[in-house]
């Protein structure tokens, strides 16, 4: 074997290699998914949807989680959504590049580095016992806006970085405002990226669930949250309530509770991918 | 919430379009700038005539595209920028703090190297200048953009098409794009940091006809790499090296019988 045939076999190497690490995930998901799908497909009607939850499995239903997730997804997107674009904003477009800023952008970093927990702990303090929200949905929605946020300043900020600087010399150079040229230039040009960072984001905090627990979300609510104030349970935390009982139909519950959530976070996924190619080939 | 500054009334905008603008005039003293410790400007003293093409040349880093952005404060946004010394367009020094950036601006219009069209309608890219003035008079819109354009020498090209993407047309139509969006606002001095340098031969000959049509109208100065087209086209012709400059004339003069050594030397492409 001469040398150019042994660099071939080792990119042949490499390829599969490659290809087998590319799978690892993808294979381990569909298995999974599939796993759910024969454990939980069969449960899921309409009546599991809009059932209340109920100590036998059979006649259990998600409506009360389902809609507290639907508050906490609604809540936390007016919450989270224009303070972090309003501080990603200050930061790219406004604030001076010092040693101050420069340790606002690591600590934001860091931020997003914290354990969801260590916010449940924050949020019980701060919210549920200082400003006495109680264990309600909004007190749930701005614990899980702060676990959001560092995600959203981050993606808000490479959206905004990604705009050609030569359209904002442009702006400016015809007597547009720092803030007209950041409303009628950079946003519409960086809102594809920034509503995927958004909903990227939106779909990690409708999955979270140690946060919800320590603030003091229910695991069994008999009703559906009417407002911001009103106690409340979320989807995974159902999931999570139905998986530690002994009978196997709540297990079938669970499964079924769980092809509902991932549902819900392909589709927010789906949106964000379908914005992203809708804003590219405008841009283009 | 819509953004609006310096609410103008359509009236007042038709009647300063009738009446004759005054030439500008335009002069430079003791102007130093620095990028946090590096000394870009090192004291340039100039008087730019109205009217008139005024070219700066000199190799790449001598300070000539900072020095022509001085003249609408475009380096106001670098990190570390600072300046020194006085700017004054008809009497009245720039750097002031009451002077408001954004009117400046629209009195001294600017063209960059590459076309930077925004990425909307054709229509919209000539009418931006005007509508972040506040103007809503659709009619008075209109025909400042076909005056633009007209103005620009685009306007036959893309007449029909006005609602179609500024992205679509050609480099040297975009660039005579940006031009059009420029003329809209009706300044009455246009800075031109190498305008044709992205551009082919025959797009480029359409703008430098283009420069000579302005001047009748418009102060102009223009940064260029290209000794040919300073030659051809510019009134003036200043030398700029490492942030100084060196010698500052008539072109003619400036192109056959240069008085000092160093621009001899580059405009015989001895060095640069």
């Amino acid at each position: 074997m001469n040398s150019i045939q042994k660099n071939r076999l080792k990119d042949q190497l490499f390829k599969f290699w490659g290809i087998f690490c590319t799978l690892i995930g993808l294979v381990l998901l569909i298995v999974f998914i599939g796993d759910i799908l024969i454990d939980g497909i069969s449960r899921i009607d309409w009546g599991f949807i809009t059932d209340l939850p109920s100590r036998k499995a059979e006649k259990s239903g998600i409506y009360t989680a389902l809609m507290g997730s639907i508050w906490i997804l609604l809540l936390t997107s007016l919450i989270a959504i224009p303070v972090g674009v309003a501080a990603a904003i200050y930061l790219e477009e406004y604030s001076k590049k010092n040693w101050l800023s420069g340790l606002l952008e690591i600590n934001i970093s860091n931020l997003a580095g914290v354990p969801s927990i260590i916010y449940g702990l924050l949020g019980l303090e701060v919210f549920v016992r200082i400003m006495s929200l109680g264990a309600s949905v909004l007190a749930g929605s701005l614990t899980l806006s702060l676990l959001i946020l560092p995600i959203i300043i981050v993606a808000t900020r490479e959206a905004i970085k990604a705009v050609p600087s030569s359209i904002k010399d442009a702006s400016y150079a015809l007597g547009a405002s720092k803030w007209q040229t950041i409303w009628l230039q950079i946003l519409p040009a960086s809102g594809g990226g920034i509503l995927t960072g958004v909903i990227l984001a939106l779909s990690r905090a409708v999955g979270e669930t140690a946060p919800l627990i320590v603030v003091g979300a229910l695991a069994y609510v008999p009703f559906a949250p009417q407002n911001p104030m009103d106690e409340f349970s979320v989807l995974p935390i159902q999931i999570f309530n139905w998986i530690s009982r002994p009978q196997h139909g709540f297990i079938e519950n669970a499964a079924a509770a769980i092809i509902i959530l991932l549902l819900i976070t392909f589709i927010m996924n789906g949106i964000a991918v379908y914005f992203r190619n809708k804003w590219q080939q405008k841009w283009k | 919430m819509e953004p609006t500054i310096h609410k103008n009334n359509t009236q007042d905008l038709k009647v300063n379009e009738v009446l004759q603008k005054k030439p500008p005039t335009i002069e430079v003293k003791e102007v130093k700038v620095w990028y946090d410790d590096f000394m870009a400007i090192k004291g340039i003293d100039i008087a730019i005539k109205p009217n008139t093409v005024t070219a700066f040349i000199g190799p790449s880093g001598c300070g000539k595209s900072t020095f022509l952005r001085l003249f609408n404060r475009m380096n106001d946004y670098i990190d570390g920028y600072k300046m020194e010394g006085k700017i004054k367009i008809n009497g009245k020094n720039i750097n002031k703090k009451k002077v408001i950036v954004e009117v400046l601006r629209k009195e001294i219009g600017m063209v960059f190297q590459k076309p930077n069209p925004f990425p909307k309608s054709i229509f919209e890219n000539v009418a931006y200048g005007l509508k972040i003035q506040g103007i809503k008079d659709k009619n008075f819109i209109q025909k400042r953009v076909e005056k633009a354009l007209k103005q620009a020498d685009l306007w036959e090209e893309v007449k029909d098409n006005l609602k179609k993407s500024a992205l679509a047309l050609s480099g040297g139509q975009q660039q005579r794009l940006c031009i059009a969006r420029t003329l809209a606002v009706e300044p009455s001095i246009i800075l031109m940091d190498e305008p044709t340098s992205a551009l082919d031969p025959i797009s480029t000959a359409k703008i430098e006809d283009l420069i000579r049509e302005l001047k009748k109208k418009y102060t102009i100065i223009i940064v260029t790499h290209n000794m040919q087209q300073a030659s051809r086209i510019s009134d003036y012709t200043a030398f700029f090296y490492i942030g100084d400059l060196i010698e500052y004339g008539k072109t003619k003069k400036i192109f056959t019988n240069p008085e000092k050594k160093q621009t001899e030397n580059y405009i015989t492409g001895r060095f640069g």
